[in-house]
């Protein structure tokens, strides 16, 4: 018999998860079991410790606020709105209700069959993950075991049919065309022509040992620097880059821009001392990806001028754009923009050199501070760096701080022309307390450490995350050395960084257009990047100072090896590398989308699934604050 | 003896429907009764001479709307009134499955079972549905009735001076969305939230049952 009430309870429930991956049978299913129930402002649906209803409840209208009592009070944990979910973990744990569900408006909701659910979990792995997901963004601890990779399988739904190439591993050829060391360079060019390749590996008992291209071939020999009858040894790039077979696309292009080459060499263990079984080209990651970020790159190591530069960094914005739209990982994202951004300061800062009068007096390192620091850069933001230099004798030390001081306002103004804004608060190299000797360096963490005012922390937090991108990598290791020196030397100090990670605690979640605070207060503006991005770069930086790491500077990669330091919480950090790559993301769907740094978001232009996708970050960023509240103590801090 | 033989007198589905009203055990207890919220679309308001055209219904047990436990049934035409076509979207031979008078109702009984009735302006849909029965002489419904009209009445705080509340204006009065509005089942749905909405505000000052609610009927005989 036909049901028009069935039909339009199908509809409403059609746009909201689990729901929307539903086939069509087992929702209509659902939608004509529904049993629709009405609540009056301040009643409750359920209170806590009661015996579980048969049912779970779907909000049709108004709002039903999430409640767990402590010592008489009643803390709000949650509010839902249209088309949220609420008290189906009970349900199918066969446990008491952990929290009171009492309507803050008057509600209609739909209560839902948790037995026709079941069935359809045994079924329907997409939903089955949707709810464990949703589990995890309701009770306090999530991180068990088993459920790694699953917590976020909402993403996975919406990026789990698009293919993409970056993961793809790639396509080598097999059978290169080789040759012997003993093999003159005529040799050699003569086998290249025949069989019309542009490269040939030179193996030595089957193992590459180096390879020719067509580009030595025309710097080499047509240039008459070497002669044709002498070996191939005399021309060869070696050694070569070695990889195993599964590379990824992702992995293989990132080599070649940072080997500045454009043919790895594939080897049965992936070292150099085992057989070549193929060659992976440039070119044959052209073919595979249109757009070529180490094109990009070799633009900007052929640029003679600032203009150049700023139009490749416009066109990075594009393949950002494009890389975004296909659902790319965004760690792989990231890498690439930053390397294109450490490729145009590098330039920026060669271009500048050449303007000056004279070589640099002493050897110095730009450092990249901050986001760009951490290679977690997605989006035009400001210029944030410093520089070091080599301490030199007093009666040099003004003429040297002269020089880089004039050498960084050339570097900053032409940054500024290719897109990075000047930083506001005037954290660049340019400004003479930031571009200072090492010793000055080390004085000024020394006093950072030892006296941790907020304003000392505050610059902690920028600076202790950098990254060099020109100059001399001793000087930084020795700067690296010196603030862990400090830091042993005064351990309190972690306590204080750790109190300023514990600023912002996340919110609870949405209620339609607004974030629900832990006082229960709403507020129409989200500030992705100090709410949820910060804490956990905060946590991270914190906790990888604390093991005396050194040369992590990207979260990703401190979480990471966090994990290996500490395996007992590698629930908790894989749950926070998950959030912080789906905050990368958003954030950089939304400096896109509204043309901006991302950091605000307008709540109003969220959908239910947007909105659940960021409540799942919240909850390792609670955890992780705990644990550091915990371990530093912090309360009585506070 | 006569007893017995009135019973004989009547086809087997209208005896069915007066044993199940008569020996319902249910309406002590607020909570199992079952409501059922009808509407009916007619070919017009004469009760002579139209024709019901659509029954749709749902049911309601312990506060909740019960969507598996609907019924919507349209009904073969005879009589025809194109204008009230433009109000009801039934055409004459539209594409719903249709049904004769006779099955229609006799589905309809076995539907409602020993619910309490529960409309908009009760008297008119019942009435229509008594009228169709005498046709099949027999009749009139046994089931007790309820009036979201008449409950409003009761715990209405203004305008209570006024007798009749449109289905618009109480939707409006209980904030109930207006979805599907002229179909047979689409009201039912509006009354049963009405229903819904209604008997929380009544729990509020009385305690909940049946017969209070009843009593709001002054007009129904039921």
């Amino acid at each position: 018999m036909k049901n028009t009430i069935a039909e339009r309870i199908y509809d409403f429930l059609k746009n909201f998860p689990p729901f929307d991956v539903l086939e069509k049978e087992q929702l209509f299913k659902i939608a004509s079991n529904v049993k629709v129930t009405y609540i009056e402002k301040d009643n409750f649906v359920f209170k806590q410790e009661e015996n579980p209803h048969e049912y779970f409840y779907v909000v049709k209208d108004g709002a039903i606020g999430l409640y767990r009592g402590m010592d008489n009070e009643q803390i709000l944990v949650d509010i839902c709105d249209e088309g949220d979910i609420f008290g189906l973990r009970p349900l199918i744990q066969n446990d008491l209700y952990l929290m009171s569900a009492k309507a803050t408006e008057e509600s209609v909701l739909y209560a839902v069959s948790v037995e026709i659910l079941k069935e359809i979990i045994q079924t329907n792995e997409k939903v089955k993950k949707f709810l464990i997901a949703s589990f995890s963004s309701n009770i306090k601890t999530p991180y068990a075991k088993g459920t790694n990779g699953q917590l976020f399988a909402n993403i996975e739904m919406h990026t789990s049919n698009t293919s993409f190439t970056e993961i793809q591993s790639a396509e080598f050829s097999k059978n290169p065309v080789t040759t012997l060391k003993t093999s003159t360079i005529k040799e050699a060019a003569q086998i290249m022509s025949d069989k019309r390749v542009g490269s040939i590996l030179i193996v030595e008992n089957k193992n590459p040992i180096g390879i020719i291209t067509d580009k030595d071939l025309r710097s080499k020999i047509a240039t008459g620097l070497v002669s044709i009858d002498e070996s191939v040894t005399a021309i060869m790039s070696s050694p070569v880059k070695t990889f195993k077979q599964k590379i990824t696309v992702a992995e293989a292009q990132i080599a070649m821009i940072k080997n500045k080459i454009t043919h790895l060499c594939i080897t049965k263990d992936g070292t150099t001392h085992s057989e070549l079984i193929g060659v992976l080209s440039e070119h044959d990651i052209v073919i595979l990806h249109g757009n070529n970020p180490s094109l990009l790159i070799k633009k900007i190591n052929r640029a003679k001028e600032v203009t150049a530069l700023k139009y490749i960094r416009e066109k990075t914005s594009n393949l950002l754009l494009g890389y975004i739209e296909q659902n790319i990982p965004i760690t792989f994202i990231s890498q690439i923009i930053s390397e294109i951004n450490e490729a145009i300061t590098i330039k920026a800062i060669e271009l500048s050199i050449e303007e000056m009068d004279k070589e640099p007096p002493v050897k110095f390192g730009w450092l990249a501070l901050g986001s760009q620091g951490r290679k977690e850069q997605l989006l035009m933001t400001d210029q944030d760096n410093a520089l070091v230099f080599e301490d030199v004798s007093p009666d040099k030390y003004m003429p040297t701080k002269q020089y880089f001081l004039q050498l960084a306002k050339k570097v900053t103004e032409k940054l500024n022309v290719i897109g990075f804004e000047y930083c506001p608060a005037n954290m660049m190299a340019s400004n003479p307390n930031w571009c200072l000797s090492l010793s000055e360096w080390k004085n000024q963490f020394d006093t950072w450490i030892k006296s941790p005012t907020e304003d000392a922390i505050m610059m902690c937090t920028i600076f202790f995350d950098y990254d060099l991108v020109f100059g001399d990598k001793k000087l930084v290791n020795a700067m690296s050395d010196s603030i862990y020196d400090s830091i042993n030397s005064f351990e309190i100090f972690l306590n204080f960084l750790g109190r300023n990670a514990l600023r912002n605690p996340p919110p609870i979640g949405f209620f339609r257009q607004f974030l629900v605070e832990d006082d229960g207060a709403h507020k129409d503006q989200f500030d992705i990047k100090s709410r949820a991005i910060m804490p956990l770069v905060d946590a991270a930086r914190l906790l990888i100072l604390s093991h005396n790491v050194k040369d992590k500077n990207n979260t990703i990669s401190r979480f990471k090896k966090l994990i290996k330091l500490e395996p007992k919480n590698e629930d908790l950090y894989l749950s926070c590398i998950d959030s912080f790559k789906i905050l990368l993301q958003f954030r950089t769907n939304q400096g896109l989308k509204s043309n901006d740094t991302g950091r605000y978001v307008d709540l109003n232009n969220l959908n239910k699934f947007e909105k659940l996708k960021l409540k799942g970050c919240f909850k390792p960023i609670a955890a992780i604050q705990e644990l550091l509240n915990i371990r530093y103590n912090l309360a009585q801090m506070m | 003896m006569i007893q017995f033989f009135k019973k004989k007198r009547y086809p087997k589905f209208w005896q069915e429907h007066l044993d199940k009203v008569q020996n319902s055990q249910k309406y002590s207890n607020f909570e199992n009764i079952r409501f059922v919220a009808i509407d009916t679309e007619t070919t017009g308001f004469d009760y002579e001479n139209d024709r019901i055209l659509c029954i749709g219904a749902v049911a309601i047990k312990n506060n909740k709307i019960l969507v598996s436990d609907a019924f919507e049934i349209y009904l073969k035409q005879d009589v025809f009134n194109k204008e009230t076509v433009k109000i009801h979207g039934i055409r004459k031979n539209g594409n719903e499955e249709k049904l004769s008078e006779e099955e229609a109702l006799i589905k309809f009984l076995d539907y409602l079972d020993d619910a309490v009735i529960v409309a908009h302006h009760t008297a008119f849909d019942v009435n229509m549905i008594n009228q169709a029965l005498k046709r099949l002489k027999v009749g009139p419904l046994e089931s007790k009735q309820l009036d979201t009209n008449y409950i409003h009445k009761k715990i209405a705080k203004t305008d209570t001076y006024k007798k009749i509340f449109s289905l618009e204006e109480l939707c409006e009065i209980y904030n109930v969305q207006m979805h599907d509005r002229h179909t047979a089942l689409g009201d039912a749905l509006i009354t049963a939230y009405l229903f819904l909405k209604q008997t929380a505000k009544y729990k509020k000052n009385n305690a909940l049952n049946l017969f209070d609610l009843i009593n709001t009927n002054y007009h129904l005989i039921k």
